[in-house]
Parts: C-alpha cells; structure tokens; sequence
C-alpha cells in the first residue's frame, strides 16, 4: 500500500483545540510543511502570541517560545539576531500583532529583521470571546460593538500588509486566505517564498492569512467561507503587495 | 593590580562584555544612556549583538527571545523605562530565562527627575509586575562593586534560571572610580538544554512558556518557583556590617547612602557614639535573619535607616526583620535630593537620644 498523504512532520501529534471551522489547522499545516520541504525544520525556532493560537507551540515540532501579548516581533528579533542562519517565525493574530503589538511589528519590519511573520486575520478577537479588533469589518458586530463597528466609534479597520510594505525593512507582503484548495495552495506558495527570502537575507517577510472564526461570527463554517468572500476579501485585497526580491540587501 | 578611571555606567557595559554577554537590547533614558553607547560601539567588535530597541518593553523582549534561546542577554534602563519592563521580567520570571537587568534610578514618580534615587525598592523587590515572582536584587555602593556584580550577575542568573537585577542609582552611574579588573570567581553552572536553540534531532521540542492552564500545574510551577526562591534565599544573601560590635545605634542604608553613611559613622565615633552600619547587599533576598539577629542584641539601642527615598521603602524590609525589638528611625530624601552626613549624625544622636 503506498502512502499518498500524511500528516507534516513539521506537526506533532498533539490534538488541536481549535474550534469546527477554525482555518488555524489548515495554516499550521502549511507552515509545518513549508520548513519541512525547505529544510528548515530542524533548525526553525517559532514564536507563539497571546490569543487563539497561544498553544501553537504544543503543535509546530521545532523550539517555540510563548511571547507576552503582541510581543512576538521583538522575541523573535532577539532569536534571529542570535541565531542568524537559522529559520525564524512569528505566528500572530489581529489583536495581538495589529493592536497591542502595534509597535513591535512596525519596527521589526522598519529594521528589516530577517524573520517571517504569519498575520492571522480573522477580523475578531477569538481567545477572549468575539470582542472587536483593529481589523474588524465597518458594520461588523462583536461584543465591544454590539450593533456594529462604526467609523466614528473606532475609526476604519487597519490593512496591516499595506502598511507594513511602505517600509523598505519589508521586502515581502502577501495576502492570501485559506478558503478553498486553489487559494491554500497559492497561500502555501506564499509561506514558502517568505521563509526562502528570509533565509536569504532579504530583509522582513510578512504573510497575511484570511481566516475564518465560525464561532465568534456566530456562523456555520461553511457560511464563515462565504462571509470572508463577500466581505473580507473586498476590503483586504488578496494578492502580492510587496516584492522587492533583491533590491534590499 | 592596576587601577582604572571608569564612569559607572560605561563600567556596567564593560563588566558584562567581560562576563561574556552575547547581546545587549536597550532604550536611551537618562542617567543610564551610556550603557547601550558603549555597548553599541564595543559588543558588536567583542562579537555580540547590540540592538537599540523602539521601547523598553521591546528590549526586554528582546531579552526574552535571545536569552531563551540560550544567549546571555542583557538589558539596562533607569526608573520609568524599567517600569515599561515589569511585564517582560513576569514573564522572565515565569519562563525561568535567565537574563540581567540594570537599573540606574532615578527620581519618581512619573517621570519624575534624572537625578538619583532609591524609589524603586519595591519595584525591584516586591515585583512590579504581575504573579509570585522574585528577581533576585544586587545594590552596589560603588563603581568597583558594581562591575563585580554585573559580572558575577550573569553566572547567578543561569545558575538558577532566574533574571537578577542590579540596582545601582544615578549617582554610581554617572561617577567616575578608580576600579580594579581582578578576576571574578566562575560559577559550575548546569547546560542549557532547556534552550530554544533550534531542534537539530534531539528527540522533544523546547518551548519557553509560562502558561499553565489547569489551575494545579499553575499552583505546581508556583510551588516549583518557590523552592527555587528558597534555594536562592539559603545561598545568596548578602550583606555588610561594619562596626555593629558594641553599637548602640545601627544605622541601615545601601547603595549610595550606605556609601555616605561611612563619613557619618566616622563623625559620630568622634563624638562618642558607639555606631554601626548595616548594609544590605542584595535587596533580595533581604538579609532578614542576620538583622534580625543584630536588633537582639543588648547593646542595640535603635536602628536609623536612610534611604533616598521619601518616606523609606526598604524600611519595610528593616521593620519586618527587627520585629519590633528596637524603634526604627527613618531618614530620607526623594527626587535627587541626598541624605548629608549632617542629617545623619544629627538624626543618630536623636535616635539615640530618644531610647536613653
């Protein structure tokens, strides 16, 4: 019998406590493979965030280290320029990266540090219940926004990759979501181009990922797909937003 | 040994490239801005990393990862930018990396003044950040203790897995000294297998984390952090009496205080009194058992404790260990302003005055 897929070994056994629908399985898997398949796996040491994905580092098989809330950027800068041959990453969501990591992220991509970030946006914080986040949608309802976001309440939701790619230490912004097998597949690409650019030395490499959070839209997963289609995508453009392949050294 | 001309705070830096810091992440803040100068100029030729952090609260994060990771990792502030790194040192603490951290204090609270103090005592000892945590606290009194310290913090820190702190003040940092390099005794200390240096095919990960879900591995790591702190409290305690034999009042200070105290023990020996000092040399562990043991005896009349600080926060640290065997007395000033000789001998006599 010949073996057609299995499980990365860039994953450990341990089972996920995501929730039904959750895209963080599908994206710890597409990072685990990544190292996997680029040969740096071995030598990879990851930060986790606070929030949902705060047990990642029961699941990546590599050193992790938990950071405090939104300080994942500056753990990772002590480890990478410790450690410079080795593969680096962050792996955070919206609340912790684009709220109250705000500053840690600005200027770990301002210093060009050679490390990957991989952005979960899912427009909500998750862990703490449904509240709203930086990237929460105009009209979205969370429970700090009962009847919806509004500009005049919070202001407009942060696009996090555009921001990011107007500093030259940012030598790479994606954007992708993980809502069908063709846009997982281009989100693999993705990661894999990150951490090949990363262990060049290119400079900062960054990820945005959609992602789906059923329980706290209040939605079935596959309606969670169909909301982040019709109105994630729109407002977040899926696609490269940064490439400067060699021009920063 | 020959001695050299050294401003503190270019000494602190100095002290820990000799020590072996492989990186230094800091913050300018004034008086301490010499540190990371010095070590931007001469870590990076020494082969270390030297990062000038946006925030303090980077920094120490900075000294999370690099120190987990199995670095020695060094990070240096004064008052308000070490408040910003209370959540780091919690999660120092919890992780158990060992990391050093400087304080050069400055008045509060707030922003407060550049100029000297000691208002960050309960800062330092108590934990200004979150849980039941201890960083274990050097206070030099002079240039030459200071570079001591620095140097021997490292090896305490990776013994025990725990960050150290030394708390100097304003005044050390910015005074220059003639100091000796003599050799400080190196430590056995154990490997760092628990460090995220990269898997490379040992057969588990290791993770840096502090969080515990279950409510009893929680209050199990707390027990574990605790024997740790005891172990830490049995073998580090340090302190310094000087004269306490036959006095009649002992005055407790440290730090640069203490250092002042010298010239009002001089004065008040030729007037008469019989005076002692009792300096605390780490601030934790305090040195509770030896003090209380002074205030025993007979011939101890009163304790005078002065602290630049307004209304005395080691003095908690004196009361609990004197446990009321003798009246306290309680001299200081806050906001750069120092304690004078003057103001010592004149509120010994008093102290003394007061008991006869």
């Amino acid at each position: 019998m010949a073996i057609v897929y299995q499980k990365s070994a860039g994953l450990t056994d341990k089972e996920m406590h995501y929730c039904p629908g959750c895209n963080h399985g599908i994206i710890h898997k597409l990072v685990a493979e990544s190292l996997v398949e680029l040969g740096l796996l071995d030598g990879a040491i990851g930060v986790c965030p606070v929030g949902c994905s705060v047990f990642a580092y029961n699941y990546f098989n590599c050193d992790m280290q938990e950071a405090a809330h939104g300080r994942a950027p500056a753990v990772a800068t002590g480890i990478k320029r410790t450690h410079p041959t080795q593969a680096v990453f962050t792996y955070q969501g919206d609340g912790d990266l684009a709220s109250i990591g705000a500053a840690e992220i600005v200027h770990a991509a301002m210093r060009g540090e050679k490390f990957t970030t991989i952005f979960i946006n899912n427009a909500i914080y998750g862990m703490t219940g449904g509240q709203m986040a930086p990237t929460t949608l105009i009209g979205q309802r969370a429970t700090t926004c009962q009847s919806g976001r509004t500009v005049e309440q919070a202001g407009m939701p942060i696009r996090v990759a555009e921001m990011l790619s107007t500093l030259d230490g940012c030598v790479y912004a994606e954007r992708v979501c993980v809502t069908d097998i063709a846009n997982i597949n281009k989100a693999k690409r993705a990661i894999k181009k990150a951490f090949e650019k990363q262990m060049n030395r290119e400079g900062f490499t960054f990820v945005e990922i959609l992602s789906t959070c059923p329980t706290n839209w209040g939605m079935t997963p596959l309606k969670a797909v169909d909301w982040l289609k019709e109105n994630m995508i729109p407002y977040y453009p899926l696609g490269v937003i940064k490439d400067t392949g060699a021009e920063v050294k | 040994m020959e001695k050299e001309l050294w401003k503190g705070n270019e000494a602190i830096a100095e002290a820990a490239i000799r020590a072996g810091c492989d990186c230094f992440f800091g913050y300018p803040i004034t008086p301490q801005s010499e540190v990371p100068e010095y070590m931007s100029a001469h870590l990076p030729k020494a082969g270390g990393v030297f990062v000038q952090s946006e925030s303090e609260v980077a920094a120490i994060n900075m000294v999370y990862g690099a120190a987990g990771s199995g670095k020695r990792a060094m990070t240096s502030s004064s008052s308000p930018g070490v408040s910003l790194k209370q959540e780091g040192i919690t999660y120092l603490a919890g992780a158990e990396v060992p990391a050093v951290i400087i304080n050069c204090m400055r008045g509060g609270p707030g922003l407060g003044t550049i100029q000297p103090s000691q208002g960050d005592y309960f800062q330092a000892t108590r934990g200004g950040g979150n849980g039941d945590y201890r960083t274990l606290v050097l206070a030099p009194s002079n240039v030459q203790e200071t570079v001591d310290f620095v140097q021997e913090a490292f090896d305490i820190a990776d013994q025990y897995r725990n960050p150290v702190m030394v708390v100097c003040d304003g005044l050390i940092g910015q005074m220059m000294e003639p100091i000796e390099w003599h050799p400080v005794p190196k430590r056995k200390l154990p490997p760092k297998d628990w460090a995220t240096s990269g898997k490379y095919g040992r057969d588990h990960t290791n993770v840096i984390n502090s969080l515990y879900m279950a409510p009893e591995d929680c209050d199990q790591h707390n027990v574990h952090l605790d024997e740790k702190y005891a172990e830490i409290a049995k073998n580090e305690t340090r302190w310094e009496e000087v004269d306490c034999d036959g006095a009649e009042i002992i005055i407790t200070a440290y730090g640069t205080p203490a250092r002042i105290a010298l010239t009002a023990l001089e004065t008040l020996r030729s007037a008469g009194l019989k005076v002692g000092l009792f300096r605390p040399i780490t601030l934790w562990p305090f040195p509770e058992k030896a003090l209380h043991d002074l205030a025993g005896n007979p011939h101890v009349k009163a304790f005078l404790d002065v602290e630049m600080s307004s209304s005395g926060q080691m003095l908690d640290d004196v009361r609990l260990s004197v446990e009321g065997q003798k009246p306290i007395s309680y001299l200081g000033h806050a906001g750069g302003v120092m304690p004078t000789v003057e103001e010592m001998v004149q509120s010994a006599k008093k102290a003394l005055k007061e008991v006869k």
